[in-house]
């Protein structure tokens, strides 16, 4: 195969493709693949009792089932981020309904440059803004004491259901556009059929809409809950030292702690959770994955 | 035939802004028959199936269904099922999930349900089709599934919004037989709205051909054919020779006009009675003119041409000529006779074309 790729006429003819592909190549190989398989073996580096030499093993895994912080914050990570994936889902399938099957025209591309243009001030800073809106001397609590429904400003943010709304805010976007997207193929006349025959709203909903937005629905949940799941600005800026997020512990050992062996291991225990839990929701819902990032 | 029609409607009209889709319709329809709205598109046929479905509610008026008004009915609630333009079968489901849903919906039995949709299967023709996904159908079986999954809830009225209107023209044909033959066979009462007047005429008891919103005309295929009621009805049921003219002078009920090409016609106008200089327009179907070569073969016509011929439209059983008359140069379209006496006319071969005055007709020029 490779010396029939080489002979010069050959490689004259596939020149340009190579070419072609080129950029493609440097950028799975060099910056995708090399840094993952560097990582791997890094994370496969096991510092010695006492901080001596390093050896090949999977101590640095091992640690992450000993110590009951680490995976207790690995689990927590992912019910948070399996409850802000279902809370985004809910969210958006109204905003995308009326984007995809009432909006008209153009109020329809008004609304879609409205969802799209907090994405043109970066993640941080929309961060910040909810902690204007939310700290214990910010917007909201002062309109709660100022209208008589709290007699002292309360704290808002540094609770679970803080990092829950700023995990759903920031990944509402990339659920109402796959949404919106399948969404609008649904035929009307599918759903005037259903009422026609005697379904009501929500056995039309049960029985023709969701299973025909099932392709959008798995790509919009996949890309949210990796989004959600791989997090970090949301988590430590609302949640704060209380947010315990597995992100967290990764940026900690690389960090703060400067072993970036035992951080690469909680990368990968990350990435194959991630993979996990979003193959075994596929399969729960008889979904493939080519289907659902082709149809949306 | 009982006292209460199927579909009883009184005074609906609908208006979008200052456009009325449907402007103070009344007509009443018998249990049983096979009832055609015919029109062409903007007509608002649609708009009038889909306040009958309750998709849309009408400004004013009344809709009943055999004796049930209608009003604040939602759709679901209706007696009435439709059957789509595009015929909207639920692609997630196999064929009998189909037939079987509106079943499911009103809560039967699921041996029952299993039941029904086998036998309603049967009836169009697709027994044991219950496992099929929808997309493994050609056209004509999605069709009759689409039928089948309105039928299957034994509505008062079943409601078909053209759907022939995918299908190709073979299929169409064969299709249109098998619909007459199952409304025969199960005797619900079928609206039918469709743009294509043979489907019209073919299938249905009654046509109410409509336009602007109303009904031009209500009746019998053969009286829509035979006796236009105006001048729209005249020109958009069947093929026609339609020429504008004035009239010259009346002869006992019948008007002798010159069209504005300078073709001298006699006819009967329909409305009110003409007076000489009035303008008319003038109707002549191809099959109404007689063709000769002797002036005795003419002896029953009450008018005569001498005319040329232009060209030949061969076209089967439905074969035409096009012809100029010598005089003015008028086109003129005749059928030709199906005994084939006339199939070698050549262009430029002179002949002489009969007309008879009760197959003209004319109406007032708007």
């Amino acid at each position: 195969m490779i010396r029939l790729l080489l002979t010069p006429t050959r490689l004259g003819r596939l020149l340009p493709l190579w070419l072609l592909l080129a950029p493609a190549l440097i950028w799975l190989v060099g910056l995708i693949l090399l840094p993952h398989l560097d990582l791997l073996w890094l994370s496969l580096q096991t510092r010695g009792d006492g901080g001596g030499d390093y050896t090949f093993g999977a101590g640095n895994y091992l640690t992450f089932f000993d110590e009951p912080l680490y995976w207790r914050t690995f689990a927590r990570t992912a019910v948070m981020s399996l409850i802000a994936t279902a809370l985004t889902l809910v969210t958006a399938f109204p905003i995308a309904w009326y984007l995809a099957k009432i909006a008209q025209g153009r109020l329809r591309q008004l609304l879609f440059v409205l969802c799209l243009l907090p994405f043109w001030v970066s993640e941080m800073v929309r961060t910040f803004g909810w902690i204007l809106l939310l700290q214990s001397n910010g917007v909201i609590p002062h309109l709660l004491q100022r209208f008589g429904f709290t007699d002292q400003p309360v704290e808002l943010l540094y609770h679970d259901a803080t990092i829950l709304l700023g995990l759903v805010y920031s990944s509402l976007l990339f659920m109402v556009i796959p949404l919106a997207n399948t969404l609008d193929t649904l035929d009307d006349s599918l759903v005037e059929a259903a009422y026609n025959l005697g379904g009501n709203g929500v056995s039309i909903l049960r029985d023709i809409v969701l299973p025909h937005a099932a392709p959008g629905i798995a790509a919009g949940t996949i890309v949210v809950f990796m989004l959600t799941l791989g997090n970090y600005l949301s988590p430590v800026l609302l949640g704060g030292k209380n947010s315990l997020w597995f992100t967290e512990q990764i940026y900690n050992q690389f960090i703060t702690r400067f072993n970036w062996q035992q951080g690469a291991a909680f990368g990968f225990l990350l990435l194959i959770l991630s993979t996990l839990l979003v193959w075994a929701g596929l399969k729960l819902t008889g979904q493939s994955f080519g289907e659902a990032m082709r149809k949306s | 035939m009982s006292a209460i029609p199927d579909l009883e409607l009184a005074g609906v009209s609908k208006h979008y802004d200052a456009f009325s889709a449907v402007n103070d319709l009344s007509f009443s329809i018998a249990p049983g028959s096979f009832f055609s709205i015919l029109g062409p598109s903007g007509c608002g046929k649609t708009t009038l199936l889909r306040m009958i479905a309750g998709f849309i509610e009408p400004d004013q008026g009344d809709i009943r269904i055999r004796g049930q008004a209608m009003q604040g009915v939602a759709p679901n609630r209706r007696p009435a099922t439709m059957v789509f333009q595009h015929l909207a079968l639920f692609p997630m489901m196999s064929v009998g999930e189909n037939i079987a849903y509106g079943l499911k919906r009103r809560g039967e039995p699921a041996a029952e349900i299993r039941r029904k949709v086998s036998a309603m299967l049967e009836q169009v023709g697709l027994p044991g089709a219950e496992y099929k996904p929808v997309s493994a159908l050609s056209g004509g079986q999605k069709q009759r599934v689409a039928i089948a999954r309105s039928l299957v809830l034994e509505p008062t009225l079943l409601l078909l919004d053209e759907p022939l209107g995918a299908l190709d023209l073979k299929l169409r044909e064969h299709m249109k037989i098998e619909l007459k033959q199952l409304q025969h066979a199960i005797g619900t009462t079928f609206i039918y709205i469709t743009h294509d007047q043979s489907e019209a005429l073919v299938l249905s008891d009654t046509v109410a051909v409509m336009n602007q919103g109303r009904f031009e005309q209500f009746g019998t295929p053969q009286s829509l054919y035979y006796q236009p009621a105006s001048a729209f009805v005249a020109g958009f049921v069947g093929a026609n020779n339609r020429y504008t003219a004035r009239v010259n002078a009346l002869r006992g009920d019948a008007a002798e006009c010159v069209t504005d090409g300078g073709l001298p016609l006699i006819g009967r106008i329909v409305g009110t009675p003409p007076r000489p200089g009035d303008a008319v327009e003038l109707f002549v179907r191809p099959e109404a003119i007689s063709l000769a070569h002797e002036p005795a073969d003419l002896a029953h016509c009450d008018l005569t041409i001498e005319a040329e011929v232009d060209s030949l439209l061969f076209d089967g059983a439905n074969s035409s000529v096009l012809l100029v008359d010598k005089a003015s140069r008028t086109p003129l379209r005749a059928a030709l006779p199906q005994n084939g006496r006339f199939a070698h006319l050549c262009p430029g071969e002179s002949v002489r074309l009969g007309l008879q005055v009760n197959q003209v007709w004319g109406y007032p020029a708007r």
